[in-house]
């Protein structure tokens, strides 16, 4: 690990500040991530911001909206009585994920960024584009069972890991930005970038930026939602891959479908074509079995993670037909 | 003896509270003053020479006390191998003494800083280049033709009997098919931790992470020519090791080090170290063919198993051992092949060889089964053997029959159906297996141990064994009460040290017999010097070892007779304490007979249709190892091997890079051992038929329950879904097939 200086921010304001005016910052939130890497030398900054102990009180805006400060912990987002009622994958997903210590220390803001799992990008003796630009990949012709089968480049074809996230996209969430420039707000379906050439560039945000709170609409009410993630431990185990699915079904149709798939890609990816081929559809296996095939029908497998595909095809079927 | 024992009973573990309450110290938290902390650099490339090594960047860092290459690297001697009996390593290969590469993680630079923070800081700035060679890497490619290994842990790596592919030929049913398990790291909780203090140019301290103390002393004594008395090695707890925590080269780079930074010297490795510099479990390629009657019985016992090897290193998994012991067969054609790697070495892991060799044998026992159409514990039941079946030799206790009927009566093995893919509940696919598990019982030769008895009535007594976590400060001391005749609360078990007579290393489940042989040993020559301090006017005066019994805390004539108790007889000859030191008896029980430890598992597991998820529902070992010490702590260790089991079934592999050797996943994130929620109700039983060759009639524990597991798991997996996985781990997309 790489010497670097430490300094705790109250407010919103002030870690801004302190991020642009510190060479080499970056945000600090439960460090569950952040610390591992920089412990493999693979993330070497200068200054880390603590933003874990800013305000992470829960609750819904004047318009409606879940708000959930960057700040909060995964197990409180979980445990929160209204996001259970009302946003149940976001805890579902929340719970799914890593384990209850991570959790208890894992905020929002550091579960949306953190970097992907690939085993060469940890490991700083391996070639890897995203951490070396230019570098090369070593999981092309690598282990590549757990990388991405949509979205992916020649240049990486890595996965975003997190569970959160990728409910978060299933439910139409918001970013709010916080940085030198002033406040700004980011679809959360935009937040993350495909590798394409810059696999180095995953994300919109804008230097010194901070994530200050994450925005939910009220799901559709008669909209019935679930989570699921495949992964060969019980607990503790990123998904091979994971559905978030939101359906509205009246009298034997589809009146409004979303659905957002995780482990297949570098962001949680919006399966938008899906959705239409859902909408209106008689709510029937057939219709589930289409709506998975056009989803999938960009996917192309690496080497070793061909099986995702039909894995993803089985799961988005049968988690439609459960919410049908 | 005590007239109302405390062996067999569950006593609770000696080291609990000072663990529970975090007051135990383990190596890496040992106070040492003045200690410096070192960080290793190791290679990233697997074979080749190390053409530069940059150390400007990195001396000049915060803390810097000294780096260590191979060029200022003092002369330090090859390490002896484990199974030599004098040393406590798996590989042969010199410890930064050349600019070779033999594997990917090959330590090539030690770095010692004032804190481990500067220490790790620096290394990361030690640059070092190779001159690439050609590495063997690729298993697939490199294992046709492999050479058999001279022996496989002291026995013939191939047993001929009669012309086992012939008879196979043959046969009226066969099986004939290849099982893989993959390498294996033992990841104990507590990463490996040594730290090193030199008090002059020829003595030194270490404080390790160690199943093996006595070994270690002599190693290092061997590599640093010293003298033995002249080394003091200390271990008092150690968090879990399951053969891994032997001698590898960190403790001899920490040796060195602290002796070039002349100051005391920690170094606790990295996780992933852990998995790079240590060694795993060779992955195997395991062919199991076998021929049968229509009535059942074998007529061909077809067992090849390749395992692998680092470059230089000395440990053949032995895979075939099960074959060997477990089933009586017409012909039998067992053969083991290894294939030098350039890996890290292949160590001991839980059950070496037996466990994965178990499931290979044991997946193709149930394939059989499933084309005779008989029940697989039945079928089993029909080649139980009345010999050793390879040597011929009597078993001195096999209940095997007997934990197959009683295992299955509990577990309710006939509501079972034989049919595949014929349960479900929900999504669930329900299936059940079954698998035979062995283990051989071994007392290493060389343990000694000291009984002292002192004039208030408590006695101690020493040895440099190891306390992992499996409880035996707690069994050694039941042990020592019974056979001195003392109160529990008075017996003490002192450990963890090499100023202790010597011990053997805990492996091969052979502590626990070896410790109680040189226990008898020690209580034999005390005896004799008590009776030898005893005055002329003592009923005792006049008698020999064997007139005599101990108990009551005293020694008295056989049979009721007379005596005196020890504080009696220390303070008449005005003595405080006494202390009788011994060797344990040569291990003569195996020449004549075959001893193994045996048991049943069984378990059932839920599939999912949809994901090909497996999660094991539940699980009944029963177990024939013998006589138990402690009821509560061979719990705990049955329990433990199962999980461990279960990891290997289902989830653990530790992936190598074929391109460049390295290890990939060499974090607990990335290796999968269970989680709790992976784990179900596991329950434990055992006949406990004493075996009457064995010390305390017992046998090992520590292993064994770990063997079968797998199988059982993928014949419950076949019985769930009809799905075979002859390669472990059984994970979603084998299930499904995609
Ligand atoms: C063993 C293990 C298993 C895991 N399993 C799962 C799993 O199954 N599913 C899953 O979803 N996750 C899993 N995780 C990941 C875990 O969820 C993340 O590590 C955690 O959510 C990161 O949050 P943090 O607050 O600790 O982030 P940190 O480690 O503090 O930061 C991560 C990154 O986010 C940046 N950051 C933090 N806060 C902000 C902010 N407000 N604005 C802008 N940038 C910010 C940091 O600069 C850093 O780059 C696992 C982790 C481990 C170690
Ligand atoms: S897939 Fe991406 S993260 Fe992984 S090695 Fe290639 S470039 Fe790096």
């Amino acid at each position: 690990m790489k010497p670097f200086t430490y300094q705790r921010a109250d407010d919103v304001a002030s870690a801004v500040a302190a991020a642009a005016t510190t060479p080499g910052a970056v945000y600090l939130g439960g460090g569950t991530n952040l610390v591992d890497l920089m412990r493999q030398n693979i993330e070497r900054p200068a200054a880390l911001v603590d933003i874990s102990r800013l305000p992470a009180r829960i609750e819904i805006g004047t318009d409606g909206r879940l708000r959930i400060p960057a700040a909060a912990t995964n197990t409180d987002v979980a445990a929160d009585p209204v996001v259970r009622r009302d946003f149940r994958i976001i805890a579902e997903a929340i719970v799914n994920g890593a384990s209850g210590q991570i959790r208890n220390m894992a905020t929002v803001g550091g579960n949306l960024m953190q970097r992907t799992r690939c085993l060469y990008f940890y490991d700083a003796g391996a070639h890897c584009n995203k951490r070396e630009p230019g570098s090369g990949c070593d999981a092309v012709d690598g282990h590549n069972r757990m990388h991405a089968v949509l979205g992916a480049s020649p240049h990486c074809m890595a996965t975003h890991p997190s569970d959160l996230a990728v409910a978060l996209a299933a439910l139409d969430a918001r970013v709010h930005l916080a940085g030198p420039a002033g406040q700004r707000t980011v679809e959360l379906r935009d937040l993350h970038r495909l590798p394409g050439d810059t696999p180095h560039v995953e994300h919109t945000l804008e230097p010194g930026e901070l994530i200050t709170t994450v925005s939910v609409p009220a799901p559709p009410a008669e909209a019935r939602s679930a989570y699921r993630k495949v992964r060969e431990r019980a607990s503790y185990a990123f998904a091979l891959v994971s559905v978030a699915a939101l359906l509205e079904v009246r009298d034997g149709t589809v009146v409004s479908a979303r659905l957002a798939l995780g482990g297949v890609a570098a962001k949680p990816w919006r399966a938008a074509s899906a959705e239409a081929v859902l909408t209106g559809a008689p709510a029937t296996r057939a219709s589930f079995e289409r709506a998975a095939d056009v989803a999938l029908a960009d996917a192309r497998p690496l080497t070793h993670n061909g099986f995702k595909i039909p894995l993803m095809r089985r799961v988005i079927v049968s988690t439609l037909e459960e919410l049908s | 003896m005590n007239a109302d024992p405390v062996v067999g009973r569950a006593v609770p573990r000696r080291d609990g509270p000072a663990k529970v309450s975090g007051a135990a110290a383990f190596t890496a938290e040992v106070p040492v003053e003045g200690t410096a902390h070192a960080k290793l650099v190791c290679s990233t490339v697997a074979a080749g020479e190390i053409t530069g090594i940059d150390l400007t960047e990195a001396r000049s860092a915060p803390g810097v006390v000294a780096i260590m290459t191979h060029h200022n690297a003092p002369a330090m001697r090859i390490a002896p191998l484990l199974i030599t009996l004098r040393g406590a390593s798996f590989t042969r290969a010199p410890v930064m003494q050349d600019a070779r590469i033999r594997w990917n993680g090959q330590p090539v630079a030690i770095v010692v800083a004032e804190t481990p923070e500067q220490a790790d800081h620096a290394a990361s700035l030690v640059r070092v280049s190779y001159a690439l060679a050609e590495a063997r890497l690729v298993f697939d490619d490199l294992k046709a033709g492999a050479p058999q290994p001279d022996h496989v842990q002291g026995e013939a790596p191939a047993v001929m009997i009669g012309d086992a592919e012939a008879a196979l030929r043959a046969a009226d049913t066969r099986v004939d098919q290849v099982y893989r398990t993959p390498w294996h790291t033992h990841c104990a909780i507590e990463p490996h931790a040594t730290t090193v203090a030199w008090h002059d140019d020829r003595s030194l301290t270490m404080w390790d992470a160690t199943q093996a103390i006595t070994h270690s002393q002599a190693t290092l004594a061997e590599v640093f020519s010293l003298d033995l008395e002249n080394i003091r090695v200390v271990s008092q707890f150690v968090g879990g090791a399951f053969g891994n925590k032997m001698m590898w080269s960190h403790q001899i780079l920490c040796a060195a080090a602290a002796r070039l930074a002349q100051r005391p010297v920690r170094l606790v490795l990295s996780r992933s170290d852990v998995f790079r510099v240590t060694g795993g479990r060779t992955r195997t390629e395991q062919r199991v063919a076998l021929g049968a009657r229509a009535d059942g019985t074998l007529t061909a016992l077809i067992h090849e198993a390749t395992t692998t090897t680092g470059i230089s290193d000395g440990f053949a998994e032995q895979c075939t051992f099960p074959a060997r012991v477990l089933y009586g067969a017409d012909t039998f054609g067992i053969d083991q092949r290894v294939v030098e790697l350039h890996t890290p070495a292949n160590s001991s892991m839980r059950a070496p060889g037996e466990s994965v060799g178990s499931f290979a044998l044991e997946c193709a026992i149930d394939e059989l089964a499933e084309q005779l159409d008989v029940d697989p514990l039945d079928l089993r039941t029909r080649f139980e053997p009345a010999a050793h079946p390879t040597t011929g030799k009597p078993f001195s206790a096999r209940h095997l029959l007997e934990a197959y009927r009683l295992g299955a009566e509990r577990f309710g093995w006939a509501e079972r159906s034989s049919a595949p893919r014929s349960r479900r509940d929900g999504p669930w696919w329900i299936g059940q297996g079954v698998a035979t598990a062995t283990y051989p019982y071994t007392r290493m030769p060389g343990g000694r141990a000291s009984v002292t008895v002192s004039a208030d009535g408590h006695a101690t007594v020493r040895t440099a064994a190891h306390e992992m976590g499996m409880g035996t400060a707690t069994v050694q001391a039941q042990y020592a009460a019974d056979h001195l005749g003392l109160p529990l609360d008075r017996v003490h078990f002192e450990y963890g040290d090499s100023r202790h007579p010597a011990a053997v290393p805990a492996g091969g489940s052979a502590q626990t017999v070896s410790i109680i042989a040189s226990v008898v040993a020690a209580t034999r020559a005390l005896t004799a010097e008590l009776l030898r301090l005893t005055s002329s006017d003592s009923p005792l005066a006049g008698a020999g070892t064997d007139d005599v019994e101990l108990r009551d805390g005293g020694i008295y004539l056989r049979d009721g007779g007379a005596g005196q108790s020890w504080p009696d007889i220390l303070r008449r000859a005005g003595r405080d304490e006494l202390t009788g030191e011994g060797a344990a008896s040569p291990p003569t029980e195996t020449a004549q007979h075959a001893m193994h430890s045996f048991g049943v598992q069984f378990c059932e597991v839920r599939v999912h249709d949809v994901t090909g998820e497996v999660r094991v529902s539940r699980w009944l070992g029963m177990f024939d190892t013998g006589r138990i010490i402690n009821p509560r702590t061979a719990t705990s260790q049955f329990r433990g091997a199962i999980v461990m089991g279960i990891g290997s079934a289902l989830s653990e592999e530790t992936i190598f890079d074929e391109r460049t050797g390295r290890v990939l996943n060499a974090t607990l994130a990335e290796y999968h051992v269970p989680v709790h929620a992976d784990i179900p109700p596991i329950e434990v039983a055992w006949l406990g038929h004493p075996d009457p060759l064995a010390p305390m009639a017992g046998k090992g524990v520590g292993e064994v329950g770990m063997v079968g597991v797998a199988a059982a798991v993928a014949n419950a997996v076949y019985n769930a879904t009809g799905r075979r996985i002859r390669d472990l781990p059984i994970t979603p997309d084998k299930v499904l097939g995609l």
